[in-house]
C-alpha cells in the first residue's frame, strides 16, 4: 500500500505557539473545564481530514497497488451454496465444511430463499442446531466421546469462578431433584 | 495441524485436522504465530450467527510466517512475517476499487451483504480462520502486510482487526475539534475507539459499560471519563445531564448484538432470537446523541432485523454510519501512530493462552473471568519471544 499520509496535524507537535493556540481553542464544554490536551499523547494528530485514512468514504483511485483485473475462478471441488441475490459464483470462496447430512439438506433449502427472506436465516439457524447433534454422532461414530464439560471450559470456571460453578451445580442438582420428585410422585399416583 | 474446532454453542476444542492447501494461484499458506479471540467471535461461540457449521475453525485476527505461496503470487515470499487483515478481499471489485475492502464482492458466494471474513461462518464466506497452526490466505499479494521490523508481534496482531475497527468507529463519527464522544462498550474495540477519538480531536470522551474492571482499565488507558450503566437510572438521560441537556456530538456503538442493560432487548434478542440480537447499545446511542449528531456503529448484529428507535434518528436529523472495518486502508496511518508512540495496542492484552487450551480461553473471555480484556492464542512450537512489559497505566 502506498504511503499517502502527510505529517501530523500541526496541533499535535506540541510546539509553543501551536500549544497556546490549541488551548485557546479548548473552550469550556458543558460547564466543564477543557481537558488538558497536552497530557493526551497524539491529541489531534488526525484532526485534519487529510490525515484520516478513511476519508472520503469511497476513495478513488484506491491507494493499494492491486491488479484491477477480476481474479481467476477458484477450482470448485466441493459443494458451495450460493446466495440467490448473486448472479453467479464468486471467484473466491471457502471450501471447508461443505453441506452434508440433514443439516446440509436444510441449508440447501435455505439457499432457495433470498437473504431478504427471514426464512433463509431461520432455516440456517435450525440447520446449525441439527448440525450440533450430527457432530456428536460423528464423534461417537469414530469412537470419541466428547468431553462436553472440557469443551465448555470447566477448568477455567473452576480456577476463576469456583463459587459460581458450585452454585450452578447446586442449582442444577436442586432443579433435577425437584423434577425427579414430581415425576416420581405422578407415577405413583 | 492443531486447530480450534467449533462443536456447538459454548463448545469448542483444539484438535488435529488436515493442513490447508493452496486452492487458488493467488493463495498463500501462513504458519500462525499469534491469533486473538475477538469479541465478535463470541457471537459465533454463542451460536448466534447463522450458518456456523460444526468443525469450523474461528479466528480472524492473526499474524504468522508465510509457509507456501501459490503460482500466481508475485510479491509475498516464503518466510515473510505478515499480519493478515480480517477481511478476505480481492482488491479489484467495484467496492475494493473504492477502498471498501470490508465490502468486497468477490470473496463470499453465500451472502451479498457481507464480504469474506476469516473463520466467521459460511455467512461470511466459509473460510477457516487463524486459531490454528496453519491457515489458507487467499489473494496473498493483496491482503497481508509485512510486519515492520521494529514492531512487536503483539501490536501487529491487534492491527488485524481490533485497532482498525476502533479507529474506524471514531473516524466514522466524523469528529470535529472539541466534540463530546460517547463510546458504548469497554471491550477492546471500544477501548481503541476511545483512544482514537482523542487522535481525531475530541474534547471529551466518555465510555459506558457495566464491567467495572474494564471501565477502570479504559479510564486509565484512554484517559477518559467512564459511566457504569448499572449505576444510572436511564442511560440517555444521564448522558444528557452530562452534556447540558444537549446530548453527545458523537455516539459509538462498540457492543453489538449481545448488549446487556435492557431486559426486553436481551430477552427478545439473545434468548428468544426474535430479533438479530439485543440492540440496547444502539438504542442508547441514538437516544443519547444530540440533534444533528453522528452515530457510528461497529458492533456486530445479525442479518435479520432489530428494534431500534429509527423514528428518533429521523426526527433528530442524525447521521448514521457503520461498516466492517476496511483494515488495509487504515494500516499505514495506524502503524505510524504505533511507531510514534501515540498508541500502544499491546497493553490491552491480558491473557496469553496455548492453543491447546482454547476451550478455557473462550470461556474466560466470554464470561469475563480473571479480569480478561484481550486473549492471545499461541500455537504450539512457537519461539519464545520477549515478554510484554507490565502495563504501566496512570
Amino acid at each position: 500500500m502506498t504511503d499517502h499520509h502527510d505529517h501530523d496535524h500541526a496541533h499535535a507537535h506540541g510546539h509553543g505557539d501551536d500549544k497556546s493556540q490549541r488551548n485557546d481553542l479548548a473552550v469550556f464544554q458543558h460547564g466543564r473545564p477543557p481537558v488538558d490536551r497536552s497530557a493526551i499523547k497524539g491529541w489531534g494528530a488526525d484532526l485534519d481530514h487529510k490525515n484520516r485514512p478513511g476519508y472520503p468514504m469511497e476513495r478513488m483511485p484506491q491507494r493499494l497497488d492491486a491488479p484491477l483485473t477480476q481474479p481467476q475462478p477458484q477450482a470448485r471441488h466441493v459443494e458451495v451454496l450460493v446466495s440467490p441475490e448473486r448472479p453467479h459464483m464468486t471467484p473466491l470462496f471457502g471450501s471447508p465444511q461443505p453441506p452434508k447430512g440433514l443439516s446440509g439438506m436444510l441449508r440447501r433449502a435455505a439457499f432457495k430463499t433470498t437473504e431478504n427472506d427471514i426464512r433463509h436465516w431461520l432455516l440456517l439457524l435450525l440447520a446449525d442446531r441439527v448440525n450440533v447433534v450430527e457432530g456428536i454422532g460423528e464423534d461417537l461414530a469414530r469412537g470419541h466421546v466428547p468431553n462436553v464439560f472440557a469443551e465448555m471450559g470447566i477448568k477455567a470456571e473452576w480456577e476463576h469462578n469456583r463459587v459460581g460453578l458450585v452454585k450452578k451445580v447446586a442449582v442444577t442438582a436442586a432443579v433435577a431433584g425437584v423434577a425427579y420428585y414430581l415425576l416420581k410422585g405422578r407415577k405413583e399416583r | 495441524m492443531l486447530a480450534m474446532n467449533y462443536r456447538g454453542p459454548y463448545r469448542v476444542r483444539a484438535e488435529q485436522k488436515s493442513d490447508p492447501v493452496i486452492e487458488h494461484p493467488g493463495d498463500a499458506i501462513v504458519r500462525v504465530t499469534r491469533s486473538c479471540i475477538c469479541g465478535s467471535d463470541l457471537h459465533l461461540y454463542h451460536g448466534l450467527v447463522p450458518d456456523t457449521r460444526v468443525g469450523t475453525t474461528f479466528g480472524h485476527e492473526f499474524v504468522g510466517i508465510v509457509e507456501e505461496v501459490g503460482s500466481g503470487v508475485q510479491k509475498l515470499k516464503v518466510g515473510d512475517h505478515v499480519l493478515v487483515p480480517f477481511n478476505v478481499f480481492c482488491g479489484s471489485c467495484f467496492f475494493c476499487q473504492r477502498e471498501l475492502y470490508g465490502n468486497c464482492h468477490n470473496t463470499n458466494p453465500q451472502a451479498s451483504a457481507v464480504g469474506g471474513i476469516y473463520g466467521y461462518s459460511h455467512t461470511a464466506g466459509g473460510y477457516d480462520g487463524g486459531q490454528a497452526e496453519l491457515v489458507r490466505v487467499p489473494m496473498a499479494d493483496v491482503g497481508p502486510t509485512i510486519i515492520p521490523h521494529d514492531m512487536d508481534e503483539d501490536d501487529a496482531v491487534l492491527l488485524t482487526d481490533a485497532l482498525p475497527t476502533g479507529y474506524q468507529a471514531a473516524e466514522m463519527g466524523d469528529i470535529s475539534e472539541g466534540d463530546t464522544v460517547v463510546v458504548f462498550g469497554a471491550g477492546p474495540v471500544g477501548i481503541f475507539a476511545a483512544k482514537s477519538a482523542w487522535l481525531l480531536g475530541a474534547g471529551r470522551v466518555i465510555v459506558v459499560d457495566h464491567v467495572e474492571y474494564r471501565l477502570d482499565f479504559v479510564r486509565r488507558y484512554a484517559q477518559c471519563e467512564v459511566v457504569n450503566f448499572r449505576e444510572v437510572d436511564d442511560m440517555a438521560l444521564h448522558i444528557k445531564k452530562m452534556t447540558d441537556w444537549m446530548g453527545a456530538d458523537v455516539c459509538i456503538d462498540a457492543v453489538g448484538c449481545e448488549a446487556a442493560g435492557n431486559a426486553a432487548q436481551t430477552l427478545t434478542g439473545v434468548y428468544a432470537m426474535m430479533q438479530a440480537g439485543s440492540a440496547t447499545a444502539l438504542h442508547w446511542a441514538i437516544n443519547s446523541v444530540r440533534k444533528g449528531g453522528n452515530v457510528s456503529i461497529v458492533g456486530v448484529y445479525g442479518p435479520t432485523f432489530n428494534a431500534i428507535p429509527i423514528g428518533n434518528a429521523l426526527n433528530k436529523g442524525l447521521t448514521l454510519r457503520m461498516n466492517q472495518a476496511s483494515v488495509k486502508r487504515h494500516l499505514p496511518r495506524l502503524i505510524e501512530h504505533i511507531q510514534a508512540g501515540r498508541i500502544d495496542p499491546k497493553q490491552i492484552i491480558t491473557h496469553r493462552v496455548p492453543l491447546e487450551e482454547v476451550a478455557d480461553a473462550y470461556h474466560i473471555f466470554s464470561s469475563k473471568l480473571d479480569n480478561c480484556i484481550k486473549t492471545v492464542l499461541i500455537p504450539p512450537n512457537q519461539p519464545q519471544r520477549r515478554a510484554v512489559a507490565a502495563t504501566t497505566l496512570p
